[in-house]
């Protein structure tokens, strides 16, 4: 049990928390043939454009509706509706994500009223959906706006339950912002080995998983369809992965009757069962030989990797998911979680298996990390690359943005292999450090290699 | 009152651009309106935070929600040859609780807080859109804050609405003017010490520069504000001479510091062979007019020689390498004329040059280095014309920023990075053969006839 405790600064330091209405960008990331807009000023969109370019290494397609001082005072309306006409007109997307900031919030624009108006009256947007979102910077964070986003393109596109024959073999997927495009790659293959078909909503696997388009695109490259996501009523089951997609996986339920199942998260033996037992009684099927071969290797490497873990101290920080996934991963290989820091107080995060959870900064996580007289591995994104090199503690990236490591796309973190994988990757580190003040426990092979006689 | 600040920033007699305008023209300003869904670039915010993040030793504290600092701190590749507090990020982080009760009760507490922290010489406090626009009176705070906590405490106001990077920047100059330039009187003011304005020391280049200018006797009293500490900022005004390196930045600055301290300025550039050569010319010609001793001209000359000599030798080799390759360059202003005449000595052929950040002067000086050929200065490029361009073949390589390197990339096209997040050096001399070293390891490497190859299954019998 854990104690969430804001650090009640007047000031963030080293911030770790991002802004909503990024988040909200990148669930339309997930996308195909989208454009984002950002309502505000330009600079709202090229810090978040900056940001995701950098930690996704592709270009990022992503407007502003460039707000300015007079437009501020006066109403954005305007604004709204120019670009979204310059956009239709320049690289007719699909889909336009209309996003608010603070600036248009604290205003106190109505974006979705001025929507409808601006529809009404500008016939080249018919063949454009706009999905409006709400999500200024004042409120929540990345998480927020990436949820508030999915609940949004569902109310949006998903048509209501009509008298549509169910497809006994479709499954919805969820995934929360701390899924990778590996993630959801890697659980569409474990959803597909059931015999079931999985829809995705967003699907970052299909737009910024770093694949060489033969002809450029100035959308997305790739994603959820809207045709996908307006037969989502089909499916027999919703499953949601985080959390923070709860909202979201009730907005769909609410739309369409498909039950729903909200996975706290698919790293960890315990958890990939769970996976596993809702998977085998939608389909009706046993679980797959190759992904109890999968369960069989994870155990093997728990075995294997638990003496590198047993009694060494980690940090972590992020989103509350993705502290939750991390967090509960290192206690089940016999971690202790030393530090703990995150960007909102979930209740949920109650539940850590830590003393406290700090709702704060990189400033708190290193205070934290200082009060528990050092610890072995941080993992946070590469914001906390300064604690680290402050401290001289190994720093383990993961999570967003991470912009000073290749290939963070396609790290699958989830189901038996990607538990499996985490563990050699982590064990593999903690190996090479072997520890603040104490040397590291060594694997009982190697003292009875070293207390044998050579051999021959 | 800002609003007059940014007339007057609009109407800039130092700037050549704005004296070739009529009276009307001129009336509208020089920011370029933007088009909602169709326009790129930072924030006003964002400039001023260009401008000012590289003084080293200082609390750079961002008053707003949490996007405007959350989004973006230390992701700039400014180097330090000391402090490191530059790189932390601050912010108010406000809440909704915050707009609706007004936030400058925090920013003073938070002001408190990060000096008792951090004792630094001084905090710079950043205005953004939603500070402003709840009416937070930031200047009222900072005075307050440096009165009652005896740290000067800037009030950098330039919420991003305002215009672009470019009116951030000037802003920023604004900023150092009114608060910190002339504040502190150094005991060691010499005859031959200089300002470098609008050099803001990205991947540490400045050392090249330094170590050039010491050869010569010559002493950086600081950059406008690479690698700077607040203290050599404030004592500014007593350098001899003032180098403007990025013209449409900080002209008014450097204007503004002749008027008051009688500084003579040029401007001019460290990037390209001749460039360095005539900007230390100009630097030497300029102290010893005021005072220096005369023999600062002869050791200028000797080392320009010996540098100049040196430098192409090295690059010799790389001349059969790189002779007939195509080089786009899309940046901006001084880049896009500066590094033209090393590249064509290098027998490179520049197929553009992108001027759509570039002033007047800075057209001129790329077209006479392009030989007249007005088809090669390019505006701005859409996305996919570019895209297209290098599937058809047209340039061998792209000299830009990060922003654009996808577009090359995913055309299979190589790529060099020669904006603020590159690693490498290419200032003065030594910077400009790292360029040429660097765009043939770019061009030569292996992986481009591999991946230019189709998959088997592409190839028809």
């Amino acid at each position: 049990m854990a104690l969430i405790v804001s650090h009640g600064h007047p000031v963030s330091s080293n911030p770790l928390k991002l802004s909503a209405p990024l988040g909200a960008a990148m669930a339309f990331m997930g996308m195909d043939k989208t454009m984002p807009l950002l309502h505000g000023s330009q600079g709202c969109t090229a810090f978040a454009l900056v940001m995701l370019v950098r930690h996704f290494r592709e270009a990022i397609p992503l407007q502003t509706t460039a707000m300015n001082e007079i437009s501020t005072i006066l109403g954005g309306m305007d604004h709204v509706e120019q670009a979204l006409v310059n956009i239709a007109k320049r690289t007719k997307p699909k889909v336009i994500g209309l996003i608010s900031t603070a600036l248009t919030e604290t205003r106190g624009e109505d974006m979705e009223g001025d929507l409808k108006v601006i529809l009404g009256r500008n016939p080249e947007l018919a063949d454009t959906k706009v999905v409006p979102v709400s999500a200024p910077e004042f409120e929540g964070s990345l998480e927020t706006g990436w949820s508030k986003a999915v609940t949004a393109i569902i109310n949006n596109l998903v048509e209501p339950v009509s008298g549509s024959v169910p497809d006994g073999a479709r499954i919805n997927i969820l995934p929360g912002i701390h899924l990778t495009p590996g993630d959801i790659e890697h659980l569409c293959d474990i959803v597909e080995m059931f015999g079931l078909k999985p829809v995705v909503l967003p699907d970052l696997s299909g737009s910024v998983d770093g694949h060489v388009p033969d002809h450029f695109i100035p959308t997305t490259l790739g994603g959820a369809t809207i045709e996908a996501a307006r037969h989502m009523g089909k499916a027999r089951l919703t499953i949601a992965i985080g959390d923070h997609m709860r909202g979201a996986a009730e907005a769909l339920h609410e739309r369409t009757g498909v039950p729903f199942l909200v996975f706290d998260r698919l790293t960890g033996l315990e958890a990939v069962d769970r996976l596993m037992v809702c998977l085998s009684t939608a389909a009706g099927k046993p679980v797959p030989a190759r992904l109890r071969r999968a369960r069989s290797q994870l155990v093997d490497a728990m075995l294997d990797g638990h003496f590198y873990f047993g009694g060494r101290s980690f940090a972590v920080a992020g989103e509350p998911d993705f502290l939750w996934s991390w967090g509960k991963l290192l206690a089940d290989m016999g971690g202790e979680l030393a530090a703990a820091v995150t960007t909102l107080p979930q209740p949920f995060l109650a539940e850590m298996p830590c003393d406290r959870v700090i709702v704060g900064d990189f400033d708190d996580l290193e205070d934290q990390i200082l009060e528990a007289g050092g610890v072995d591995l941080v993992i946070s994104n590469t914001n906390a690359r300064l604690t680290c090199q402050h401290q001289g503690i190994p720093h383990f990236r993961a999570g967003f943005p991470v912009y000073d490591r290749l290939g963070g796309a396609h790290r699958v973190t989830i189901g038996y292999r990607g538990t499996r994988d985490l563990i050699f990757q982590l064990a593999n580190v903690l190996i090479d450090h072997p520890g603040h003040g104490h040397a590291a426990p060594p694997h009982p092979m190697e003292v009875a290699d070293a207390a044998a006689p050579a051999a021959g | 009152m800002l609003k007059k600040k940014i007339q007057d920033l609009m109407t800039e007699p130092g700037c050549a651009t704005n004296q070739a305008k009529s009276a009307s023209e001129r009336k509208k300003g020089c920011g370029k309106q933007l088009v909602p869904g169709a326009a790129a670039g930072g924030c006003a915010f964002d400039g001023a935070k260009i401008a000012l993040q590289p003084i080293t030793d200082v609390v750079h504290l961002v008053h707003g929600p949490i996007a405007c600092e959350g989004n973006s701190w230390d992701t700039r590749n400014t180097g330090t040859t000391g402090p490191e507090l530059y790189r932390r990020g601050f912010t108010t982080d406000l809440s909704n609780m915050d707009i609706i009760n007004g936030g400058e009760k925090k920013l003073y507490k938070a002001i408190r807080r990060v000096i008792d922290k951090h004792h630094p010489p001084a905090v710079f406090v950043y205005q953004t859109c939603v500070s402003a626009l709840i009416g937070d009176d930031i200047v009222a705070v900072c005075r307050a804050a440096t009165e009652r906590m005896g740290t000067p405490v800037i009030p950098v106001e330039a919420p991003g609405f305002v215009g672009s990077k470019n009116l951030g920047n000037r802003l920023a100059g604004e900023a150092l003017i009114d608060f910190v330039i002339g504040t502190r009187e150094p005991t060691d003011a010499g005859p031959t010490d200089i300002n470098i304005l609008g050099e803001y020391n990205v991947a540490g280049e400045m050392d090249l520069v330094r170590d050039l200018l010491a050869r010569l006797g010559i002493r950086l009293r600081t950059a406008i504000t690479g690698d700077a500490r607040y203290n050599d900022v404030a004592a500014a005004h007593t350098a001899r001479a003032n180098m403007v390196v990025c013209s449409q930045a900080l002209v008014t600055l450097a204007r503004k510091m002749k008027e008051r301290w009688g500084i003579p300025f040029f401007e001019g550039s460290f990037y390209g062979i001749s460039d360095t050569s005539e900007a230390l010319r100009a630097i030497a010609g300029m102290l010893v007019e005021r005072g220096a001793d005369a023999v600062l001209l002869t050791r200028t000359e000797t080392l320009i020689a010996e540098e100049e000599a040196k430098t192409w030798a090295a690059m010799e080799p790389y001349k059969a390498r790189l002779a007939g390759k195509r080089v786009l360059l899309y940046t901006g202003g001084v880049k896009s004329w500066s590094v033209i005449h090393a590249l064509q000595e290098m027998g490179m052929e520049v197929v553009g040059t992108s001027v759509r950040k570039s002033t007047e002067a800075d057209k001129e000086k790329a077209l006479d280095r392009l030989g007249g050929d007005e088809d090669k200065l390019v505006d701005a490029i859409a996305p996919k014309d570019m895209y297209q361009m290098f599937k058809d073949g047209r340039a061998d390589i792209m000299l830009s920023g990060g922003r654009s390197q996808f577009v090359a990339l995913k055309a299979k096209t190589p790529w060099l990075d020669i904006n603020q997040e590159r690693h490498h050096q290419y200032a003065g001399y030594d910077g400009m053969l790292e360029l040429v070293r660097q765009i043939d390891l770019a061009l030569s490497n292996p992986i481009w006839s591999q991946i230019r190859k189709p998959a088997p299954w592409e190839i028809e019998e």
